[in-house]
Protein backbone atom coordinates (compact mmCIF):
# COMPACT_ATOMS: atom_id res chain seq x y z
CA UNK A 1 0.00 0.00 0.00
CA UNK A 2 1.54 3.53 -0.69
CA UNK A 3 0.14 6.80 -1.60
CA UNK A 4 1.23 9.15 -4.89
CA UNK A 5 0.92 12.38 -5.89
CA UNK A 6 1.62 13.87 -9.76
CA UNK A 7 0.74 17.12 -11.28
CA UNK A 8 0.90 18.02 -15.14
CA UNK A 9 -0.04 20.56 -17.20
CA UNK A 10 -2.66 19.73 -19.69
CA UNK A 11 -1.97 20.97 -23.51
CA UNK A 12 -4.90 19.44 -25.13
CA UNK A 13 -6.27 22.35 -27.39
CA UNK A 14 -9.97 20.98 -26.42
CA UNK A 15 -9.67 20.52 -22.93
CA UNK A 16 -10.70 17.23 -21.28
CA UNK A 17 -13.70 16.73 -23.71
CA UNK A 18 -15.48 13.95 -24.28
CA UNK A 19 -13.12 11.86 -26.38
CA UNK A 20 -9.97 12.88 -23.38
CA UNK A 21 -11.90 12.00 -20.49
CA UNK A 22 -12.79 8.51 -21.88
CA UNK A 23 -10.06 7.79 -22.04
CA UNK A 24 -8.45 8.86 -18.79
CA UNK A 25 -11.38 7.08 -16.98
CA UNK A 26 -10.40 3.60 -19.30
CA UNK A 27 -6.75 4.04 -18.42
CA UNK A 28 -7.51 4.65 -14.51
CA UNK A 29 -9.93 1.64 -14.04
CA UNK A 30 -7.37 -0.26 -15.02
CA UNK A 31 -5.38 0.14 -12.17
CA UNK A 32 -6.77 -1.04 -8.54
CA UNK A 33 -5.89 2.05 -6.85
CA UNK A 34 -8.12 4.42 -5.40
CA UNK A 35 -7.06 7.38 -8.09
CA UNK A 36 -8.43 10.89 -7.21
CA UNK A 37 -7.99 14.13 -9.43
CA UNK A 38 -8.58 17.70 -9.34
CA UNK A 39 -8.39 20.78 -11.46
CA UNK A 40 -6.89 22.79 -8.32
CA UNK A 41 -4.09 21.50 -5.82
CA UNK A 42 -6.52 22.42 -3.15
CA UNK A 43 -9.23 20.07 -4.55
CA UNK A 44 -11.81 19.35 -4.67
CA UNK A 45 -10.85 15.61 -5.48
CA UNK A 46 -13.10 13.65 -7.65
CA UNK A 47 -12.98 9.68 -8.54
CA UNK A 48 -10.67 9.74 -11.44
CA UNK A 49 -12.43 6.69 -12.57
CA UNK A 50 -16.06 8.39 -12.81
CA UNK A 51 -16.47 9.28 -16.07
CA UNK A 52 -18.82 11.60 -15.53
CA UNK A 53 -17.59 13.26 -12.98
CA UNK A 54 -14.40 13.65 -15.08
CA UNK A 55 -15.93 15.08 -17.71
CA UNK A 56 -17.92 17.15 -15.15
CA UNK A 57 -14.67 19.02 -14.11
CA UNK A 58 -14.44 20.74 -18.46
CA UNK A 59 -11.15 21.29 -17.66
CA UNK A 60 -9.87 23.43 -20.18
CA UNK A 61 -6.67 24.06 -22.11
CA UNK A 62 -3.44 24.88 -19.69
CA UNK A 63 -5.31 23.29 -16.87
CA UNK A 64 -3.11 21.77 -14.44
CA UNK A 65 -4.08 18.54 -13.30
CA UNK A 66 -3.10 16.91 -10.15
CA UNK A 67 -3.79 13.04 -9.60
CA UNK A 68 -3.24 11.09 -6.23
CA UNK A 69 -3.59 7.74 -5.64
CA UNK A 70 -3.71 4.98 -2.97
CA UNK A 71 -2.80 1.31 -3.40
CA UNK A 72 -0.76 -1.29 -4.24
CA UNK A 73 0.07 0.36 -7.95
CA UNK A 74 -0.64 4.15 -6.81
CA UNK A 75 3.30 5.37 -8.49
CA UNK A 76 1.88 3.77 -11.87
CA UNK A 77 -1.27 5.22 -11.75
CA UNK A 78 -0.19 8.20 -11.81
CA UNK A 79 2.80 7.88 -13.76
CA UNK A 80 0.43 6.52 -16.25
CA UNK A 81 -2.22 9.02 -16.34
CA UNK A 82 0.58 11.76 -16.05
CA UNK A 83 1.87 10.17 -19.13
CA UNK A 84 -1.74 10.28 -21.36
CA UNK A 85 -2.12 13.53 -20.24
CA UNK A 86 1.22 14.90 -21.52
CA UNK A 87 0.89 12.73 -24.29
CA UNK A 88 -2.02 15.04 -25.32
CA UNK A 89 -4.32 12.05 -25.02
CA UNK A 90 -2.66 10.64 -27.87
CA UNK A 91 -4.38 12.55 -30.05
CA UNK A 92 -2.70 14.81 -31.72
CA UNK A 93 -0.13 13.01 -33.69
CA UNK A 94 -3.79 12.27 -35.56
CA UNK A 95 -5.16 15.96 -35.37
CA UNK A 96 -2.12 16.85 -37.56
CA UNK A 97 -2.53 14.27 -39.52
CA UNK A 98 -6.11 15.15 -40.02
CA UNK A 99 -4.94 18.87 -41.15
CA UNK B 1 -15.76 -14.55 -23.42
CA UNK B 2 -17.67 -11.03 -22.93
CA UNK B 3 -18.96 -10.78 -19.52
CA UNK B 4 -19.29 -7.07 -20.01
CA UNK B 5 -22.46 -5.26 -19.60
CA UNK B 6 -24.02 -4.66 -23.32
CA UNK B 7 -25.56 -1.89 -24.65
CA UNK B 8 -28.67 -1.29 -26.45
CA UNK B 9 -29.84 2.24 -28.30
CA UNK B 10 -33.41 2.82 -28.84
CA UNK B 11 -34.08 5.81 -31.01
CA UNK B 12 -37.23 6.72 -33.13
CA UNK B 13 -34.69 7.62 -35.59
CA UNK B 14 -32.41 5.16 -37.44
CA UNK B 15 -30.23 7.61 -38.02
CA UNK B 16 -29.92 8.59 -34.33
CA UNK B 17 -29.41 5.17 -33.30
CA UNK B 18 -27.04 4.64 -35.98
CA UNK B 19 -24.98 7.68 -35.06
CA UNK B 20 -24.91 7.22 -31.15
CA UNK B 21 -23.82 3.48 -31.56
CA UNK B 22 -20.79 5.41 -33.90
CA UNK B 23 -19.73 7.42 -31.30
CA UNK B 24 -19.78 4.55 -28.74
CA UNK B 25 -17.67 2.35 -30.79
CA UNK B 26 -15.03 5.23 -31.30
CA UNK B 27 -14.73 6.98 -27.93
CA UNK B 28 -15.40 3.48 -25.97
CA UNK B 29 -14.09 0.87 -28.46
CA UNK B 30 -15.16 -2.68 -29.99
CA UNK B 31 -15.28 -4.48 -26.57
CA UNK B 32 -18.48 -3.83 -25.10
CA UNK B 33 -21.17 -5.77 -26.75
CA UNK B 34 -23.27 -3.21 -28.68
CA UNK B 35 -26.61 -3.00 -30.62
CA UNK B 36 -28.85 0.01 -31.85
CA UNK B 37 -32.62 -0.10 -33.88
CA UNK B 38 -34.54 3.20 -34.35
CA UNK B 39 -37.28 3.44 -36.81
CA UNK B 40 -40.71 1.56 -37.37
CA UNK B 41 -41.30 -1.93 -39.71
CA UNK B 42 -41.79 0.99 -42.37
CA UNK B 43 -38.38 2.90 -42.57
CA UNK B 44 -40.32 6.10 -41.41
CA UNK B 45 -39.64 7.33 -37.48
CA UNK B 46 -40.40 5.22 -34.58
CA UNK B 47 -39.55 2.20 -33.00
CA UNK B 48 -40.55 -1.27 -32.85
CA UNK B 49 -40.90 -4.36 -30.39
CA UNK B 50 -39.47 -6.40 -32.43
CA UNK B 51 -35.94 -4.62 -33.66
CA UNK B 52 -35.60 -4.28 -29.99
CA UNK B 53 -35.81 -8.08 -29.18
CA UNK B 54 -32.94 -8.59 -32.10
CA UNK B 55 -30.94 -5.60 -31.04
CA UNK B 56 -31.39 -7.30 -26.99
CA UNK B 57 -30.54 -10.81 -28.49
CA UNK B 58 -27.43 -9.06 -30.21
CA UNK B 59 -26.11 -7.28 -27.63
CA UNK B 60 -26.65 -10.14 -24.64
CA UNK B 61 -24.62 -10.80 -22.01
CA UNK B 62 -24.32 -12.55 -18.78
CA UNK B 63 -24.10 -9.57 -16.91
CA UNK B 64 -26.76 -8.13 -18.62
CA UNK B 65 -27.92 -5.17 -20.92
CA UNK B 66 -28.88 -1.74 -20.05
CA UNK B 67 -31.20 -0.29 -22.39
CA UNK B 68 -30.73 4.01 -23.85
CA UNK B 69 -34.05 5.52 -25.02
CA UNK B 70 -35.14 8.68 -26.47
CA UNK B 71 -38.67 9.97 -26.38
CA UNK B 72 -41.98 8.09 -25.11
CA UNK B 73 -42.51 5.41 -27.17
CA UNK B 74 -39.17 4.22 -27.34
CA UNK B 75 -38.82 3.50 -23.68
CA UNK B 76 -42.74 2.01 -23.60
CA UNK B 77 -42.02 -0.54 -26.26
CA UNK B 78 -38.53 -1.23 -24.75
CA UNK B 79 -40.62 -2.17 -21.19
CA UNK B 80 -42.52 -4.54 -23.83
CA UNK B 81 -39.73 -5.94 -24.72
CA UNK B 82 -37.89 -6.41 -21.22
CA UNK B 83 -41.58 -8.16 -20.16
CA UNK B 84 -41.64 -10.99 -23.09
CA UNK B 85 -37.70 -11.60 -22.40
CA UNK B 86 -37.55 -15.57 -21.41
CA UNK B 87 -37.58 -15.78 -17.31
CA UNK B 88 -33.82 -16.61 -16.87
CA UNK B 89 -33.18 -12.92 -18.21
CA UNK B 90 -35.78 -11.14 -16.19
CA UNK B 91 -33.89 -8.54 -13.85
CA UNK B 92 -31.11 -8.63 -16.09
CA UNK B 93 -32.47 -6.24 -18.84
CA UNK B 94 -33.24 -2.28 -18.08
CA UNK B 95 -33.49 0.78 -19.40
CA UNK B 96 -31.56 3.54 -18.37
CA UNK B 97 -33.00 6.79 -17.15
CA UNK B 98 -30.66 8.96 -18.96
CA UNK B 99 -29.96 11.17 -21.91
CA UNK B 100 -29.45 8.33 -24.69
CA UNK B 101 -26.09 9.92 -26.39
CA UNK B 102 -24.68 10.67 -23.25
CA UNK B 103 -26.11 7.96 -21.45
CA UNK B 104 -24.66 5.74 -23.95
CA UNK B 105 -20.97 6.68 -23.81
CA UNK B 106 -21.17 6.71 -20.00
CA UNK B 107 -22.70 3.28 -19.65
CA UNK B 108 -20.08 1.47 -22.03
CA UNK B 109 -17.26 3.35 -20.18
CA UNK B 110 -18.64 1.80 -17.43
CA UNK B 111 -19.24 -1.62 -19.00
CA UNK B 112 -15.57 -1.58 -20.60
CA UNK B 113 -14.36 -1.15 -16.92
CA UNK B 114 -16.40 -4.22 -16.24
CA UNK B 115 -19.05 -2.91 -14.00
CA UNK B 116 -22.13 -4.44 -13.06
CA UNK B 117 -25.33 -3.36 -14.59
CA UNK B 118 -26.83 -1.58 -11.56
CA UNK B 119 -23.36 0.73 -11.50
CA UNK B 120 -23.65 1.26 -15.51
CA UNK B 121 -26.52 2.46 -15.26
CA UNK B 122 -25.99 4.50 -12.25
CA UNK B 123 -23.14 6.01 -13.55
CA UNK B 124 -25.59 7.25 -17.20
CA UNK B 125 -28.41 8.01 -14.84
CA UNK B 126 -25.60 10.80 -12.79
CA UNK B 127 -25.84 12.92 -15.85
CA UNK B 128 -29.63 13.69 -15.27
CA UNK B 129 -28.44 14.55 -10.64
CA UNK B 130 -25.45 16.47 -12.31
Amino acid sequence: MSEALITVLMVHEVGLHARPSVKLTKLAKGFSSQIEMAVAAEGPWIDAKSIVKVMATKAPKDTVLHFRARGDDAQAAVQALADLVASDFEEAKRDAARG
Amino acid sequence: MSSRVGIVIVSHSPDVARGTAEMVRQMVGEEVPLAHCGGNPDGGLGTSVEKILAAIDEAWSEAGVAILVDLGGAETNSEMAIEMQPPERQGRVVICNAPIVEGAVMAATESWGGATLAQVCGAAEELSAA
